[in-house]
């Protein structure tokens, strides 16, 4: 037995990634974790910017929505909803988009609006919210998500977040600005696009977990590096600052959606 | 100058059934309390506009407020789903209810063409999406300039937007700070506004970071203190997140709902 959880190596996994990075677009549950994280970690100065218009956070606990007041009171300007879309995200001045997902394909494209047929849906979801405009704009993207087949599927029946299309090319010809989604981490390992398919492609495996078993997690026949790293496991320091960020945000009685 | 009256006369006077109505505030803000005495006043056949319907909106749906649902992102933030939006939409109870979706971006941009007197915005967004598939008022336009060829949305005009702010003074003119969303847009794109405040004040104290809104932009103004809890009102209360963790079990059932519904009609 390990000295972790699958969802402590997914949110510090994530962290990781925001190393280095200026700005980071923030989605609310898994993702708002890593980035205050990482803030906590290996990127102190990295600005925080949440769609409510709080740009710099620097939350103490983690927030319950997109526009706790915490957010506004701690950040380094607080702007109106359509200057943050506008002035903000729309030019490509952001480094990372951070996004969840009910869906992911193969190409990383995200479905956020419903199971089924659209006017007739088994399941309706929340919707679009931000996501569609912070997977074109942001200078890349980066998707966290629990891994299951009912998640990783093989056929989205919506397309609410392009990821890479069809495949090669796609993002350029409708003149997307942004990379789109170089990472998907999930609680079993990392997945990368091709560099010649852009299909997402197991690429390093946590410790402990086997390849069968992320297949197996996959709603499509799952490629997989033929040098497979395994995740650096979550340090202690690492451990302890996930551990007060989320024992403090849940004696407030919260929770990520 | 607006005119100053109670919740109850605001929302007679000037939300009328059919009308579409904006109850906006993102995250902060929500005027939870105006959405609940339209619930109370038993209008019908709305068409309900709102960025990220949450709980009032689930309330308002669940009561049989509403024919159509214009809208970017509905959920129970930081809970999960509305129930009651959900078995509006998957089952048509307590009646059907008809969807126009967008994106964040394109409902903020609707709501600057509708402030600004114009008949659309452009944008870089929905690109590659199923959205617009499902949404007439997403469409294209080139550019005059480049030729390049941009995301065009629709102009959003509600009849009546309904908001909440901190302050207001006895001329109607309106104060709030924090995070403040999209309501000075909806308000201006609007041809009635009813503003709910925390609280009326001889004088406003300038604020550097304020939002104003001159009372002569805005129709009425009502003092309602917590009016929009469960939400939270910077610098008065916070967000009340065991309400809406608890609205999860009540909304979840037809039944529980209903309970929930004949108290806040009797009350």
């Amino acid at each position: 037995m390990t000295g972790w959880t699958a969802d402590e190596i997914m949110t510090v996994t994530a962290s990781r990634t925001l190393a280095g990075r200026t700005s980071c677009f923030v989605g609310i549950g898994l993702p708002s974790t890593a980035a205050n994280l990482a803030r906590r970690t290996c990127s102190p100065d990295l600005a925080l910017i949440y769609e409510s218009g709080a740009i710099g956070a620097k939350p103490s606990t983690l927030p319950l929505s997109i526009g706790d007041g915490e957010l506004a009171e701690t950040a380094d300007a607080v702007v109106t909803v359509p200057e943050i879309f506008n002035y903000w995200l729309q030019p490509g001045r952001v480094d990372v988009g951070f996004l969840g997902a009910a869906q992911i394909d193969r190409r990383g494209n995200i479905n956020t609006t419903v199971i089924g047929e659209y006017a007739h849906p088994s399941v309706r979801l929340p919707g679009a919210g931000g996501a569609p405009e912070i997977a074109a704009s942001c200078k890349e993207t980066i998707v966290v998500v629990r891994h299951s087949p009912r998640t990783l599927v093989e056929r989205l029946e919506f397309i609410t977040s392009l990821g890479f299309g069809d495949g090669p090319g796609h993002r350029a010809a409708l003149g997307l600005r942004g990379r789109g989604p170089v990472r998907l981490i999930t609680d079993l390992g990392v997945l990368e696009p091709d560099p010649d398919t852009c299909e997402l492609t197991l690429t390093h495996i946590h410790p402990g977990v086997a390849v069968d078993q992320v297949r197996a997690a996959t709603g499509w026949p799952l490629a997989v590096r033929a040098e497979l790293p395994v995740t650096e496991p979550p340090t202690a320091a690492e451990l302890t600052a996930l551990r007060a960020l989320t024992t403090r945000s849940s004696t407030r009685g919260g929770g990520n959606g | 100058m607006a005119e100053l009256v109670s919740l109850a006369e605001g929302v007679a006077e000037l939300v009328h059934d059919g009308d579409a109505v904006a109850l906006e505030g993102f995250t902060h803000l929500i005027p939870v309390a105006a959405g609940q005495e339209i619930i109370r006043q038993g209008r019908r056949d709305l068409t309900l506009i709102r960025m990220t319907p949450d709980i009032v909106y689930d309330q308002l749906i669940g009561a049989g407020c509403a024919a159509r649902l214009v809208f970017s992102w509905g959920g129970n933030p930081g809970v999960g789903s509305l129930h009651r939006f959900r078995d509006a939409v998957e089952r048509g109870w307590p009646r059907p209810i008809e969807i126009e979706e967008h994106s964040h971006a394109g409902m903020a941009n609707r709501y600057v063409a509708g402030a600004s007197g114009l008949p659309f915005a452009v944008l870089r967004g929905y690109v590659g999406t199923d959205i617009a598939r499902h949404t007439s008022t997403v469409s294209t336009v080139t550019c005059p300039f480049t030729g390049e060829v941009l995301t065009a949305v629709a102009a959003l005009n509600p009849d009546v937007a309904v908001i909440h702010a901190q302050r207001a003074d006895r001329r109607g003119n309106v104060q709030m700070w924090g995070i403040t969303g999209v309501q000075k847009e909806a308000v201006l794109a609007a041809s009635r506004s009813l503003v709910t405040v925390e609280e009326i004040v001889d004088e406003l104290d300038p604020r550097p970071d304020a939002v104003v809104l001159p009372g002569w932009v805005v129709t009425a103004v009502a003092e309602v203190p917590r009016g929009a809890h469960p939400s939270y009102a910077q610098g008065y209360y916070d967000r009340d997140n065991d309400y809406y963790q608890s609205w999860d079990p009540i909304s979840r059932d037809r039944s529980t709902f209903s309970r929930w519904l004949d108290e806040v009609t009797a009350g």
